[in-house]
């Protein structure tokens, strides 16, 4: 247990002290907001949705956790690189727990990323309906922050050096996103998207943060719980599979 | 195939190999490395030392072989072989991004080093190595020598009964590497702790081991005190010796910045 606790202070600390990084970081979801938000907010409602920004604002919020979530994991990469992962390599503890520490400070320190963005998304405009559902919210940012780490981190145990990074955001994180209903109503899309957006566990992330956020979401509560907690452990379970198989 | 087998070896080799795909890294070797000596595998870059050293500590599967480790197998019984050693590799494994203190207190955890002497065991470290004034000082701010340094303390942090140490001094300059030695000769002797390092600085060697064991493209050619090297070869030099037992000279010069490329290549992308 206190080796995964090291491995999540490590991370958390390192997350605190890369300022730079951190308001880096976002610039994006600011941008997203401000464009998106305001870009497309007439349409939106003169389409007869209501107010846009209410609709992006989880959306929003899923994706800085997606990708602080996916980065995170493939931080591993550079443990590689300069040498770090032997000394926890050579260390007399369980793959495992190394695993497990790196996903728990890996999702721990994408949730904190979220909460900056929903501050973010308050100040552009967005108002939770109810207050009361926000521990709700924050378990859906939890469970999709420890999927998305344990998945970047399933990525980085097979990849040697950070040549592949771009491949990973353009075909995986980037359509991830995009597919997932950050951004448009589910309702009436063409067959084709229809299932292609119920295949994105994000989906059912950003669903269940409108859901409590706003009251709004497609699938239920129940639903969007039981799919990202299954997917999740097997991604935790697909990761430490792949974790283990690293020779440093 | 040597006389001590009353457990005063620390560690027995015996027919180790490992191939990588066609390539046979380590052919066939034996060595026994006595408790409390120091031992030096001495050969030229890609001569099987840091393979060797790998599948001593862990990292590395051998292909064929036998090892024992402070009385363990490190292919079966890892975590205990791994609580027997302390390793300082090639290249720097600490996290630029923590402070000195904080590195250490990571590696005690990893190695469950009691919370009630924690921090007394780091702190008596980082004075041993003359870090204790940059204790709280990120890691990235610190010269060559004084992360070297620091990852000889980390090694022995949690007191294990071998140092190995895979070219301790590689890209330090003379003053430093000088520095660095006599902190580990202070261990030998204070702590009785065996001392294994590889390199391809003859005279590091020479002034330094007890015992020198010269490798070559992955073979064995002589085991001995610097003075049985010569006596064995009819020379007066531990460098003759060299040259007689292997047909070549050992590049004494410097490694040069794409040696240390090519080092640090093979080291990322060679996964099995």
């Amino acid at each position: 247990m206190s080796t995964v606790y090291i491995l999540w202070l490590r991370q958390v600390k390192k997350y605190f002290r890369s300022r730079s990084r951190i308001i880096g970081s976002l610039g994006q979801p600011l941008l997203f907001l401000l464009a998106f938000g305001f870009g497309f907010g007439s349409i939106f409602r003169q389409a007869g949705q209501g107010d846009y920004i209410q609709f992006l604002g989880p959306g929003i919020i899923m994706m800085s956790v997606l990708f602080t979530a996916v980065f995170s994991g493939i931080d591993l990469i550079w443990d590689r690189q300069f040498g770090f992962l032997k000394e926890t390599m050579v260390a007399p503890v369980s793959r495992l727990e190394i695993m497990l520490g790196k996903t728990a400070g890996g999702a721990t320190v994408a949730a904190i990323q979220g909460t900056i963005v929903f501050v973010l998304t308050l100040i552009v405009g967005f108002r939770p309906v109810d207050w009361f559902l926000l521990p709700l919210a924050a378990l859906f940012v939890f469970l999709i922050a420890i999927l998305f780490t344990s998945l970047g981190i399933a990525i980085a145990s097979t990849l040697q050096d950070m040549q592949g990074f771009q491949l990973i955001m353009n075909f995986m994180v980037m359509p991830i996103f995009f597919l997932s209903g950050a951004l448009f109503p589910l309702q009436g899309l063409p067959p084709i998207m229809d299932v292609v957006t119920r295949i994105d566990p994000l989906t059912y992330g950003i669903d269940g943060v409108r859901e409590a956020l706003i009251g709004a979401g497609n699938f239920g509560i129940a639903t969007d719980l039981v799919v990202i907690t299954v997917v999740a452990a097997a991604f935790v379970g697909i990761g430490s599979f792949l974790f283990e198989r690293i020779e440093a | 195939m040597n006389l001590n087998q009353d457990g005063s070896n620390i560690i027995v080799v015996s027919d180790l190999v490992k191939k990588f795909k066609e390539v046979v890294a380590v052919d066939h070797i034996s060595f026994d490395v006595k408790r409390g000596e120091i031992f030096a595998f001495l050969g030229p870059n890609g001569a099987g030392k840091s393979t060797t050293i790998k599948m001593l500590t862990t990292l590395l599967a051998p292909n064929g072989g036998k090892m024992v480790l402070n009385g363990f197998d490190p292919t079966r019984e890892k975590d205990s072989a791994r609580k027997s050693f302390g390793i300082v590799f090639q290249d720097p494994s600490l996290d630029e991004d923590m402070t000195g203190f904080e590195n250490m207190q990571f590696h005690a955890v990893l190695y469950k080093v009691p919370g009630a002497i924690r921090n007394d065991r780091i702190g008596e470290l980082l004075k041993f190595v003359e870090l204790w004034d940059r204790r709280n000082d990120q890691v990235k701010t610190f010269s060559g020598g004084m992360k070297r340094r620091l990852e000889i303390a980390r090694g022995l942090l949690h007191h294990p009964e071998i140092l190995f140490l895979d070219e301790p001094t590689l890209g330090l300059d003379p003053q430093t590497r000088n520095h660095v030695w006599s902190y580990i000769k202070d261990v030998n002797k204070r702590e009785k702790m065996t001392v294994f390092f590889t390199t391809h600085y003859m005279e590091e060697a020479e002034r330094i081991a007890e015992r020198i064991a010269i490798i070559d493209l992955g073979k064995i050619v002589a085991i001995g005190t610097a003075k049985e090297l010569e006596q064995q070869t009819g020379t007066t030099s531990l460098e003759d010796a060299f040259l007689n037992l292997t047909g070549r000279k050992i590049r004494e010069e410097e490694a040069g910045v794409m040696d240390h490329w090519r080092t640090m290549r093979r080291m990322f992308t060679r996964r099995h």
